[in-house]
């Protein structure tokens, strides 16, 4: 199973990223330069956290139209996995990978703690080794996680089952007092219609061994190994 | 040559904390006569065309693709000729 990590300029969880694919899940990584537009022989494209750009303009716009990206989509268009984390699900939405957009947290602060988040779908490749309902501790590390859609945008993604986490208490309770940026209806991640591409606010590379504090993340990589493995 | 300046706003139907908090100081310092504050940007630019219809149609392109987002955001520009 090969790992492509995507490194554009002001990325910076791209190393956590590479460090778990290689050292903990003992697969084989390569980074890819946003400049290159070779994504043959990945099985599966991570798109890291950070700041791409600076976020100047909107976060994510200007990565966005990157030499990869064109890559990147037409990867994602054929099956291929694509996994973006807090600035990667943003430069997603902004390349119109998912649907919606992210605005800046309701209170106006960078956030950065850890959170509980639900399980909501377990049929994806990405979360398929999770129980339904799971609650995981997880980081998040943002200033724009206020996830937005419209009203008929947000009907779409009800129907397609598409929410594949929610912000939500100890116990997994999912109520506007557990969600920490304003998102809608507590989302904190969700896939595709046909389920090949992820999008998350929290970061699993930073939840992958329990000498940090959580192994909850770990499974999502897991997952995607145990995936295209069946496949 | 013309100039311009495009103005990026919020949609109305959009929640903007950054105006609501700039309207809650503005209020602390005794002005009272508020009744909305929205936030947005203004980007200036110089196009080097001698038609100003082809300069217009090319910011619109601008706006539609990279300047704003039209799932939030509304756009409109000014534009004059510049020496």
């Amino acid at each position: 199973m090969k790992f492509g990590v995507i490194v554009f300029p002001g990325s910076n969880c791209d190393q956590d990223c590479f460090y778990v694919i290689q050292d903990i899940l003992k697969q084989p990584v390569k980074y890819i330069w946003h400049q290159d537009t070779n994504v043959r022989g990945f099985d599966c494209l991570v798109l890291p956290g950070g700041f791409s750009y600076g976020d100047y303009l909107r976060t994510g716009a200007v990565a966005r139209f990157s030499p990869v990206m064109k890559s990147v989509v037409e990867f994602a268009n054929k099956g291929g996995l694509v996994i973006g984390i807090c600035n990667g699900f943003q430069i997603l939405l902004e390349a119109g990978l998912l649907p919606g957009v992210m605005l800046r947290n309701t209170n106006l602060h960078f956030i950065c703690k850890y959170v509980y988040i639900r399980i909501e779908n377990t049929e994806t490749p990405f979360t398929a080794l999770y129980k339904n309902n799971q609650i995981l501790k997880i980081p998040i590390a943002h200033n724009e996680g206020n996830y937005y859609i419209d009203e008929k945008g947000l009907e779409q993604i009800h129907r397609n089952n598409q929410i594949v986490f929610k912000y939500c208490s100890k116990d997994g309770i999912v109520r506007k007092k557990y969600n920490p940026n304003g998102a809608m209806e507590n989302i904190a991640g969700m896939v595709n219609s046909k389920r090949n591409v992820l999008g998350m606010m929290p970061h699993p590379e930073r939840s992958a061994e329990k000498i940090l504090g959580s192994d909850s993340g770990f499974l999502i990589f897991q997952s995607i190994i145990q995936w295209l493995k069946d496949k | 040559m013309f100039k311009a300046e495009i103005y990026i706003t919020l949609k109305k139907t959009v929640v903007d904390p950054q105006g609501a908090t700039i309207k809650h100081a503005l209020e602390s310092m005794g002005y009272r006569h508020l009744e909305e504050v929205r936030i947005g940007k203004l980007i200036t630019m110089k196009l080097a065309f001698d038609d100003k219809k082809k300069a217009e149609e090319e910011i619109t392109g601008m706006c539609k693709k990279l300047l704003a987002n039209p799932i939030i955001e509304d756009y409109r520009f000014k534009i004059e000729e510049a020496r």
